[in-house]
């Protein structure tokens, strides 16, 4: 983890676009006609209060769900994408065999699956669990084990939903150094939170969103000293709520 | 000594004694109800797994069908085989009625509704919490079925113990398609019919008793597997 390469910002991953896109569930409008585009390698936070629409933004990127209206595509080939969700989703199967399903299920040859899965393991420090039950490791080492699955997929694109939102402060850096890992191989980040010190450690530019409508994008320097919008501003002195 | 304290005796010398009668009984009821659990089981699970995650026309008259099944009196089953199998019948030619055949058909029209409509509950509660995670990892909808039968495996072996339950304590169905042969179709359930009517009371008692013990039995087990499932998978 000490290979402080600067990431490449020409990558050659397609730029992800967003046209319009708007979601409405039961007569209710949960995204409003969003446009939105992210290329490069970046590390892009997506903030804004609970029910903003951060979860929505990201499972639309991710294609986990299809808009009402609108269109989401990638400008080229489509990358390779993973995503670590706020609560891990982990297979009732011991911590190596949750990595070597994801191999299993990327096509992987067999003979090659148990010897990159325990490398993910050693990586993420969660070796000596390497039999362990996978549902029975604490949050921290969950969350880890949901990045080392998501690191042996090589994902040109990762998205994290709330990743650290559950955790406590070592995990909390652990899950940081792991993005940083994966934004330093190559990975263009897409992530949500609300811890505003978080995003100050992590983003390149961020993404507000404020009742289900984009308020900003803009450059994370740029947006922490002198926000473009009012919510922007009202979001910065935590006055903006639902 | 009253009649029955003494039945009781006679029926645990039985039991201790190793009767061959009633250990031929008992061997048959447990030979037929395994090869029903095990048919209806490689044929259920599949079903209700893909019930769970296809949706398509027809879907929800095939589970309700399925759980109003489950519900099936069993000599409402045992006569639907009888007329498939008796010789008139379109399945006459193969000669299975009164034979170990027919009796394991009947159970397997029995609790394949049970384990098919129990699976889809479960894959579909455990597809709900995989659903995003899986599709993220671009699993295709006919891997999660090994995938989801599998990480559901410890509710599955309780769902399938239950249908082993019911096979072995049903008596209408293999009374009806079985006949009750002596030495050939005569399992417990169907013994204790006869004994009782017969007024030997020791064998019937005897036989119930291992019945009970047996189901009992298939209950611990289901019990300690859920148990040690929460504990150790989490």
């Amino acid at each position: 983890m000490n290979d402080m390469l600067r990431p490449p910002t020409d990558t050659g991953i397609a730029p992800l676009a967003f046209e319009a896109v708007a979601v409405t569930h039961r007569g209710q409008t949960l995204l409003q006609p969003t446009d939105l585009r992210l290329a490069g390698c970046h590390r892009t936070l997506v903030m804004g209060p609970n029910g903003a629409g951060k979860s929505l933004l990201l499972r639309l990127a991710h294609g986990l769900l299809a808009p009402s209206a609108g269109r989401v595509s990638w400008e080229g080939t489509t990358p390779r994408q993973a995503m670590v969700f706020q609560r891990p989703v982990l297979l009732k199967r011991s911590a190596i065999d949750n990595l070597t399903y994801a191999l299993a299920v990327s096509g992987t040859p067999r003979r090659e699956r148990r010897e990159r899965a325990r490398e993910a393991l050693a990586r993420f420090g969660l070796a000596p669990l390497e039999r362990r039950p996978a549902r029975v490791l604490s949050g921290g080492e969950q969350q880890r084990l949901a990045l080392a699955r998501a690191w042996l997929t090589r994902p040109e694109v990762l998205f994290l939903d709330e990743p650290t939102s559950a955790l406590d402060p070592a995990a909390i850096r652990a899950v940081e150094e792991a993005v940083r890992d994966f934004h330093r191989r190559g990975t263009r980040i897409l992530m949500t939170t609300h811890d505003l010190n978080q995003a100050k450690r992590l983003a390149d530019d961020v993404v507000l969103l404020y009742g289900g409508r984009l308020i900003e994008h803009t450059p994370a320097e740029r947006f922490f000293a002198d926000p473009q919008t009012h919510e922007g501003r009202a979001f910065l002195r935590g006055e903006l709520v639902w | 000594m009253p009649a029955d304290a003494n039945a009781f005796q006679t029926a645990l010398a039985l039991i201790l004694g190793m009767d061959p009668a009633l250990l031929g009984i008992v061997a048959l009821s447990v030979q037929v109800s395994l090869s029903a659990v095990l048919i209806a089981a490689l044929l259920a699970l599949p079903l209700g797994a893909a019930l769970a995650l296809w949706r398509f026309p027809g879907r929800g008259a095939i589970i309700v069908t399925l759980n109003a099944l489950m519900g099936l009196p069993p000599v409402v089953a045992g006569l639907t085989v009888y007329l498939l199998l008796s010789r008139a019948g379109p399945l006459g030619q193969f000669g299975l009625l009164f034979t170990p055949t027919a009796m394991v058909i009947a159970q397997v029209i029995l609790i394949l509704p049970i384990i098919a409509a129990l699976t889809r509950q479960q894959i579909e509660e455990l597809h709900g919490e995989y659903r995003d995670q899986l599709r993220s990892l671009g699993v295709s909808r006919p891997r999660m079925m090994p995938t989801l039968l599998w990480d559901a495996r410890f509710s599955l072996i309780t769902v399938i113990l239950a249908g082993f339950g019911r096979a072995s304590a049903e008596v209408g169905a293999v009374m009806i398609v079985g006949g009750n042969i002596d030495g050939v179709t005569r399992v417990m359930t169907t013994a204790i019919v006869l004994e009782t009517s017969k007024g030997n009371l020791p064998l019937a008692l005897g036989l119930g008793l291992v019945l009970l013990g047996l189901v009992l039995l298939v209950n611990a087990a289901a019990h300690l597997v859920g148990e040690t499932a929460r504990r150790r998978l989490g």
